[in-house]
């Protein structure tokens, strides 16, 4: 069952565009990774994803519906979650604030959902009162995904969650996508931690110069040689 | 009634109004040099109109016991020390608000001309205070009253032709074009190294002095001046709508702006004599009143002025129409 | 002369009480609405004239024309809101803080133009100060004082404890983040012209209580205002308070210090001077507040 797909996406920022004909599908309840070298479009998709850039050509639809140029919050009503790669707490709140931000698009009583989250990443539990700005990367990270959760989405989107992580941080959080996309999550996510990424992936893209390269399961992108030549390891 | 109104349009022609309205056009010229060249947002601009003014009136004023002055220079060296005296005030404050970010930039402006005037309001020593300064020399002291305004509006004429051709150049050489990609690209171009401060302080110095000169010229035709004259509201307030309006960027929209704000200001005034007494501050507040209105209608649906600038800077001009 | 200073530190508490709660306001619509207003200090004159206006029409007290005042302020600035500032959202902030200057020009001048220029007071006779330990004041100082930390607690209350209160802090701290986590904008910025306006009326009736009515009452003080803002660091209410206090007692302080220590010269008229060196000196050394707010 295809949750999301977005068609042929050409866009950018402004003049020149990044995205030439991308295309993307996301099943239900998989875990898909974009990956590519450096200036490939792998966050300007996402952000395209979600209307924070300009889009010039393409469809997306998402449970079924069209959504082509629907900005973040009217996809998060439609529990299309995005967790961007930075700023991406409220640094003057405490955790629990965050999390309650999150929740502003319901109106019924989440404080079992806000327990989940709290036994998903019991840090967090520990500093509910603490304020997001004064918490580590990693931690803030954590804020960042368990705000998403907040509204049970069927579709998370990551900007590269790991990105500037510590390998024991970066461990985990793979984890814990994995231990959420086991509840029945889809996980969309951009990453520059190919290995990794790939490793606990369904499937991933390989994007080049805006445009799909290689796409494929995870595992057997991994073992591709000419992927690996390109940017993997080494 | 009609005739009476046709009266007032008659004399927005007057040399008497049309010296004022040059001498404001030189002032938003200074501006444009400023927040059209570098984006620097001054609202201090009364604080160098006045600096301009009482330079010059000190310098060129006979003894008098109630302020500085006596050294009785001729006309042109006071409108030189105008000059320079608002230059390097600008070359002080500049190197201190440099940095700032361009509404931060705005708020301590308003700050410094508030010093300025606070100083020139206390200091009875230096221009005796409120009461303000007299008998400032006019260049053409010797004709008829009607003669005098025509050769005053002739000098501003010739001084704001020169200026703006100066200021054109400028603009066009590789300095203007170095000041325009500034204000487009701020952060590629703090890349290419500090001398953006250096750029921005020069366009803040030169536009600066520009409005010194302005409030120099001012002082020698008004014949007086006090610090009430350059209260925010005309002494900057004014000269912001006269860019808006006009369009800033290049000099012909801080011309055109200064002078059909000018023209509005003179005719409603010219109305509101024509009825009334008891109304007149009612009436006089509904002009203020006016004036916002057009700033806000012209942000809304002209936000670049009635004659932005055009996209071809670099002196090739496109054929479009 | 220990009590000569304490006394100044007084007036500069009542001077600071009610430049928080212009700075508050400002603050928060700096850090929401990503704009320096420049029309606040008008609307602080407007709720002034609001609250002159109700007492002359029904013969109420100040009290009771408080919170018609409060209520009229912030139906203006809603208004403004409508038909100016929303249409330029998407604008350089510089763009919103021209126009906002045009809607002072029209807010002052509309107040000039139904009650002229002449000063007015909203009781007249004078009434004599408390005293004790050798200090001095008045009742109506008092009530300022009062008033302002009422309000303020009852800000805090909201903005702690309130889903709204906990938007808007969020929408200052990261305005993008806010959309995109769902939060609905335009509800906070409702709010924020409502606590805004609100604060700022009921700074202007204590303004015109301590000192008098006139059409410049609030023009007068927004510098301060603003310094008050940059120094407790944009989008920080709780800031702007501190900064209001520091703004104030240095105002009140460097005024009356040297008649304190027996000058007969004093720097009353350069209040506004103290105030502005204080503010140029944070924004360039520490241009996000004391406490530490947005950039």
């Amino acid at each position: 069952m295809t949750l999301l797909m977005a068609e042929d996406l050409r866009g950018g920022y402004g003049g020149a565009d990044i995205l030439n004909g991308t295309t993307l599908r996301v099943g239900e309840g998989e875990i898909v990774v974009i990956v590519g070298p450096n200036g490939a479009g792998k966050s300007t998709a996402m952000k395209a994803l979600v209307g924070l850039v300009t889009l010039r050509g393409g469809r997306i639809t998402f449970g079924g519906e069209d959504v082509t140029g629907l900005r973040a919050d009217q996809l998060a009503a439609r529990r299309l979650c995005y967790v961007p790669q930075e700023k991406n707490v409220f640094p003057s709140l405490t955790v629990q604030e965050n999390l309650e931000m999150g929740a502003f698009l319901r109106h019924d009583d989440f404080s079992a959902r806000m327990d989940q989250i709290f036994e998903l990443f019991p840090v967090l539990k520990e500093r509910r009162k603490q304020a997001a700005g004064t918490m580590s990367g990693g931690q803030r990270q954590m804020v960042a995904i368990g705000r998403a959760l907040m509204l049970e989405p069927r579709l998370l989107l990551l900007d590269e969650p790991t990105a500037g992580l510590s390998p024991k941080f970066t461990e985990m959080i793979f984890a814990k996508i994995v231990e959420i996309n086991a509840t029945g999550v889809a996980v969309l996510m951009v990453e520059q931690n190919a290995r990794d990424a790939l490793a606990i992936a369904h499937r991933g893209y390989v994007l080049v110069l805006g445009q799909n390269r290689f796409e494929d399961s995870g595992p057997a992108l991994a073992a591709n040689p000419e992927v690996a030549h390109m940017f993997l390891g080494g | 009634m009609l005739e009476l109104v046709g009266t007032s349009l008659v004399y927005l022609l007057d040399p008497f109004v049309l010296a004022f309205a040059g001498i404001y056009a030189i002032m938003a010229l200074g501006l444009n040099v400023q927040w059209g060249y570098t984006g620097q947002f001054n609202i201090g601009v009364a604080g160098f109109f006045a600096a301009g003014a009482y330079t010059s009136a000190i310098l060129t004023t006979a003894a008098a016991d109630n302020h500085l002055g006596g050294f009785a220079l001729p006309i042109i060296v006071g409108l030189a020390g105008a000059v320079v005296v608002s230059g390097l005030l600008a070359l002080l404050i500049g190197l201190i608000t440099i940095r700032l970010r361009e509404d931060y930039l705005a708020i301590a402006s308003i700050g410094l001309a508030e010093i300025i005037r606070l100083t020139l309001k206390n200091e009875d020593w230096l221009s005796n205070g409120t009461r303000g300064v007299f008998a400032i020399p006019h260049p053409f002291q010797g004709m008829d009253a009607s003669s005098r305004n025509l050769a005053f509006f002739l000098l501003v004429a010739a001084v704001l032709i020169v200026l703006y051709l100066l200021l054109e150049r400028a603009r066009r050489a590789p300095w203007g074009r170095v000041l325009r990609a500034l204000r487009e690209r701020e952060t590629a171009a703090q890349a290419a190294g500090k001398n953006v401060d250096r750029f921005r302080l020069e366009a803040f110095v030169l536009g600066s002095a520009v409005m010194g000169l302005g409030g120099g010229l001012y002082a020698h035709f008004a014949g007086f001046i006090s610090p009430e004259v350059f209260e925010p509201m005309f002494g900057t307030f004014i000269i912001w709508v006269m860019l808006i309006v006009g369009g800033a960027g290049n000099g012909k929209g801080a011309i055109l702006g200064a002078f059909l704000i000018w023209w509005l200001y003179t005719f409603t005034t010219g109305l509101i004599t024509l009825a009334p007494v008891k109304y007149a501050t009612q009436l006089g507040a509904l002009r203020v009143m006016l004036i916002g209105a057009v700033l806000i209608a012209i942000l809304l649906w002209r936000p670049d002025g009635l004659l932005p600038e055009s996209r071809d800077v670099g002196g090739e001009k496109k054929r479009k129409e | 002369m220990l009590t000569d200073i304490l006394q100044l530190l007084i007036y500069g508490v009542i001077l600071g009480s009610v430049i928080a709660l212009g700075a508050i306001g400002v603050s928060l619509i700096f850090g929401i609405l990503r704009f320096a207003h420049f029309a606040h200090g008008d609307l602080m004159t407007a709720g002034a004239y609001f609250a002159l206006f109700f007492m002359t029409a029904t013969g109420a007290s100040i009290w009771l024309a408080f919170p018609f005042a409060v209520l009229a302020a912030i139906a203006v600035a809603l208004a403004f809101d409508r038909i100016v500032y929303r249409r330029l959202r998407r604008t350089r902030p510089v763009i919103l803080l021209i126009a906002s200057i045009g809607v002072a020009f029209i807010l002052r001048n509309a107040v000039l133009a139904v009650w002229g220029p002449d000063i007015t007071v909203y009781e007249s006779g004078i009434k004599p100060p408390i005293r004790f330990a050798g200090l001095r004041i008045k009742e109506d100082q008092l009530a300022i004082i009062i008033g302002a930390v009422v309000l303020v607690v009852l800000l805090s209350l909201f903005l702690q404890r309130t889903r709204m209160g906990k938007a808007m802090r969020a929408m200052a701290d990261d305005p993008d983040l806010a959309r995109i986590t769902g939060i609905d904008t335009d509800r906070v910025i409702l709010w924020t012209w409502v606590i805004g306006a609100g604060l700022a009326a009921a700074g202007g009736v204590f303004l015109a209580l301590d000192t008098r009515l006139q059409p410049t009452l609030g023009w007068d003080i927004l510098l301060a205002i603003f310094a008050a803002t940059i120094l407790g660091g944009i989008g920080k209410p709780y800031g702007a308070i501190v900064g209001a206090m520091v703004v104030g007692i240095s105002a009140e302080l460097g005024a009356g210090l040297p008649g304190v220590f027996g000058a007969d010269w004093s720097l009353t008229a350069y209040k506004p001077a103290i105030t502005f060196a204080l503010m140029i000196a944070m924004l360039l050394w520490r241009p996000q507040g004391l406490i530490g707010g947005r950039t």
